[in-house]
């Protein structure tokens, strides 16, 4: 019954029908089965799917992610390659997250503002901004953009690389692919998506004086000021720790997705899609975790 | 006819100097689809063997058994005198510099140029080389296969029959000492294909390397095979050399040369 190929394959594989949609290993789609269009949805999301799927999905998961680990430790490493994909990963994702980061803190001022006049605490403005900013929207929207970005590029790439046989390529040329490929990613991914949440929370905040500025005048300094003096060493570093492991997640998902990819370029569409659904659900239930854990430890 | 064919494979070489591949009562299936059923076949030095089969009998993965790719599910694979399935990662590796493989989709690397797909086997496996070393062994393989051009475009930039040129000259920069080819001439006009064959005996000649050649093109049986065998339900149903095998009475090897 227990093939060798990648049981994620298997569970992939299974059609059934139910009212109106046709579902393919968890792709609902109310097209036929052959139409390109695929919507991805997880597993233990579809109707009527069996927890024993979902299961086993995670059981695949969780050993790819017990293979990254003791990948990563072991020589050869594999630091040109990952250097390259920290400047692909994070340097080629700053404008689009530099923008989004701009427009989201502008705007988020400028909604904020008529509530805080209701309750008279219009002074608290930068302070209500930066705070929020920092502790959840900052990293939480920097992360969903990365996924969107990020993930499904390395899910397509990483997919497409293996129905073309790249990825067998590599290995007969004396090159661990796993390493060369996956272990590099999802470091970079790692270590570059902290980065990119706090150039994006500065990036915000200059919005967010933008906005201030729009109605009633705050100089710079005053500004600063307020944003900074009323940020604590509670506010920050769990912020800062928790994008670590959104950056790890976005990174293994999509690898994983890619790595696992069934034959044929349909399959191609299929990573990078299930790639970014998941590693954004992944990012909120960390945020969860993250939350709890927090206020365990009286941070704050 | 075939009795004799068969009864020579069943018998073989005893002198095991010349004998380079060794595969012996292979076995693999996917699932419920039994692929390879005690599949046997000797490779000798300096000899070509092409393997004739209808699509899906399982001729990419027999070669992909071969150079460790896929891990059967029993038998034994003897290359250069070490057992492939028992071998770690590092024995492969070692193992995979002496062998040109050559991908039935080319497999390139799409986000590579055309000089680092070949600097690719030369960077990565543990051998020493210089920079210029490096250069000219690339520039050598192009012009091998006449597309000296091409050494700074992207694979995309290609077309099909380029493409598998240059996978052809990537397999062939290490100079090694098996060539397992998946197709070589599939996708090509009849006179690259002829290049391509020409350039395979020549390589073959020069090198004094030994190969397994996958085609359905039977000018390449014609002329660059030593040997055919056919892969006909999982096993070596018959091996001998192309006359020899158009002589057959078999109606399943008969219909490969109709
Ligand atoms: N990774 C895999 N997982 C599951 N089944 C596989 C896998 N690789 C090959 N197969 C199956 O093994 C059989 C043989 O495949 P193979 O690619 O060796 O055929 P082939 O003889 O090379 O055909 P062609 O001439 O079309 O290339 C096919 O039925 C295929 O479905
Ligand atoms: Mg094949």
């Amino acid at each position: 019954m227990k093939s060798k190929s990648p049981p994620a394959n298997n569970i992939s594989e299974r059609t059934y029908r139910t009212k109106n949609y046709i579902i393919a290993s968890g792709y609902i789609s109310d097209l036929p089965v052959a139409a390109t269009n695929y919507y991805y949805i997880p597993e233990f999301m579809t109707p009527s799917r069996s927890w024993q799927s979902f299961l086993e999905e995670t059981g695949v998961l969780l050993r790819f992610t017990g293979r990254f680990f003791s990948q990563c430790f072991r020589p050869r490493y594999e630091i040109a390659e990952f250097l390259r994909q920290c400047f692909i990963i994070g340097y080629r994702s700053l404008p689009l997250i530099g923008l989004t980061a701009f427009i989201m803190g502008l705007v988020l001022t400028m909604q904020l503002r008529p509530s805080l006049i209701d309750y008279g605490v219009e002074s608290q403005l930068p302070a209500m901004v930066g705070i929020a900013i920092v502790r959840e929207i900052g990293p939480v929207i920097v992360a969903l953009i990365f996924a969107g970005k990020i993930g499904s590029s390395i899910g397509a790439e990483l997919g497409s690389m293996k129905v073309t046989e790249q990825i067998d390529a590599m290995e007969v040329s004396g090159t661990n692919p796993f390493k060369y490929l996956v272990v590099t990613r999802v470091l970079a991914s790692t270590v570059m998506l902290p980065v990119l949440v706090m150039l994006g929370d500065a990036i915000s905040l200059y919005g967010s004086f933008l906005g201030v500025n729009i109605r009633g005048t705050t100089s710079f300094d005053l500004f600063w000021n307020q944003v900074l003096g009323n940020l604590s060493f509670g506010d920050v570093i769990p912020a800062f720790v928790k994008s670590f492991f959104f950056g790890f997640a976005v990174g293994l998902i999509g690898c994983y997705r890619g790595y696992y990819s069934t034959k044929g370029t349909e399959g191609v569409g299929r990573s990078a899609n299930s790639a970014v659904v998941i590693s954004s659900v992944l990012i909120f239930l960390i945020d969860l975790v993250a939350v709890q854990i927090t206020d365990i430890l009286g941070l704050n | 006819m075939l009795q004799t064919i068969n009864n020579t494979r069943n018998s073989p070489l005893p002198d095991e100097d010349n004998e380079i591949i060794a595969v012996e009562h292979l076995y693999k299936s996917f699932g419920s689809n039994k692929v390879l059923i005690d599949f046997s076949m000797l490779l000798h030095k300096e000899e070509n063997i092409v393997v004739l089969g209808k699509s899906g009998s399982g001729k990419s993965v027999l070669i992909k058994c071969i150079i460790g790719l896929v891990k059967p599910d029993s038998g034994t694979i003897r290359v250069l005198g070490q057992n492939i399935p028992e071998l770690s990662m590092e024995e492969l590796d070692k193992i995979r510099v002496r062998i040109g493989f050559l991908f039935q989709s080319n497999a390139l690397y799409d986000s590579m140029s055309v000089r680092q797909n070949l600097e690719f086997p030369l960077r990565r496996h543990s051998i020493r080389l210089r920079q210029d070393e490096v250069d000219t062994l690339v520039m050598n393989a192009l012009e091998d296969v006449g597309l000296q051009h091409t050494i700074d475009m992207m694979p995309a930039e290609l077309s099909g029959g380029m493409r598998k040129r240059i996978a052809l000259a990537r397999t062939l920069i290490l100079k090694p000492d098996i060539i397992l080819y998946d197709e070589p001439t599939t996708g090509l006009d009849p006179i690259t294909a002829k290049e391509i064959i020409e350039l395979m005996i020549r390589i073959q000649k020069k090198y004094r390397s030994a190969s397994i050649i996958i085609s359905h093109d039977m000018n390449c049986v014609k002329m660059a095979s030593d040997k055919v065998l056919m892969l006909i339900e999982g096993k070596c149903y018959a091996l001998g050399t192309m006359e020899e095998l158009q002589r057959s009475a078999d109606p399943k090897v008969k219909k490969f040369f109709e």
